[in-house]
């Protein structure tokens, strides 16, 4: 009996990146809920860039994000712990070079 | 102890000011109500951005009516009875529900931007035309997508879509001059909302000179009541 449809007006989540100036990155922001990535992206301008704060914006599904899982925090991270020699901290620096 | 309106001598230049200046001013007001009730948080922020951004086209054109006038934006915002004021009667109407909020908004951006680009005699309008028209583009897109889904949505929202669209429709004849290109700008939209395009009957007016609906002087008083009763108030 009903209507045939197009959009269905449930909300997902997405996860919002910025991207500030020129030459950064986009960063995590936050997150919007949203119909669909148009209302998506329009949500992410309203809450996330309502001071001058964007250039550009992504707007990504939630669920399309792979995390790792904190159970595999001990053989995922803590190795490296232990390998001071991945820092570079071990060359003379000139001292004409000033600060890096 | 309600201080005095002030009495203004109106040149058609200040009128057409006016005319803009009401119109973007009553819709902000409108649009600012929803804050506190929007359908959820994102929305909330939207509205209140869109308010805001017709509040601001609202003080740089009362401005601009001030430079010929002498009075100051807020006499011009606060010191008017309705009868004074010049904007179109679909401004001022009730919001309703979310659709006929969104509706109205969709129409009368829609309208601002032809407005907008149509362009002005006075380079000081023409200057606030140009900031104002990237405001109003997005105005349009944040309502047609709201159109769009809210039409071809549940059964629901397209009744209410509809129901709004047939309510608004006899007052876009006083904001849609010339009428054709603004027809023309909105079928696509209404299209992909799944709404029909009523046609053309009897069309209200009078707002521009002040003959307007009963909701206005309730806007008025709830705007006004503050500078009028303790005048020079800040915070």
């Amino acid at each position: 009996m009903g209507r045939e449809t197009k959009f269905r007006l449930m909300s997902m989540l997405w996860e919002v990146f910025v991207r500030a100036r020129n030459g950064l990155s986009h960063r995590h922001a936050g997150s919007v809920h949203a119909e669909d990535p148009e209302m998506a992206l329009q949500a992410a301008r309203d809450v996330y860039t309502r001071r001058g704060e964007g250039l550009s914006i992504w707007v990504v599904p939630s669920a399309a994000i792979v995390a790792s899982d904190p159970i595999d925090k001990d053989s995922l991270f803590e190795p490296t712990g232990s390998k001071i020699y991945r820092h570079p901290t071990f060359y003379e620096v000139p001292p004409e070079v000033g600060n890096m | 102890m309600a201080t005095t309106s002030i009495a203004l001598t109106e040149t058609p230049d200040i009128r057409a000011i006016l005319a803009l200046a009401d119109d973007a001013l009553i819709l902000g007001h409108r649009t600012g109500e929803w804050t506190g009730h929007a359908p959820t948080l994102e929305e909330e922020l939207a509205l209140a951005n869109i308010a805001l951004d017709l509040i601001g086209q609202a003080r740089a054109l009362y401005q601009a009516a001030g430079a010929r006038t002498g009075h100051s934006e807020d006499e011009l915002a606060y010191l008017r009875d309705p009868p004074a004021f010049r904007n179109a009667l679909i401004n001022e109407l009730p919001n309703g529900d979310f659709a006929f909020t969104i509706a109205r908004l969709f129409f009368v951006s829609v309208a601002a931007d032809q407005c907008w680009r149509g362009g002005f005699d006075d380079p000081a309008i023409n200057d606030i035309a140009r900031m104002a028209s990237k405001e109003t583009a997005y105005h349009i897109r944040h309502a047609a997508e709201w159109l769009i889904r809210l039409g071809d949505g549940t059964e629901e929202s397209h009744r209410r879509a509809r129901d709004a669209v047939d309510a608004l429709w006899p007052y876009t004849g006083e904001i849609a001059n010339p009428r054709a290109p603004w027809l023309a700008a909105i079928a696509p939209v209404l299209a992909r909302a799944t709404l029909r395009n009523p046609t053309d009957g009897w069309m209200q007016s009078g707002g521009r000179d002040g003959r307007h609906t009963e909701h206005l002087g309730h806007l008025l008083a709830e705007m006004q009541i503050l500078p009028r009763t303790f005048p020079g108030a800040t915070w």
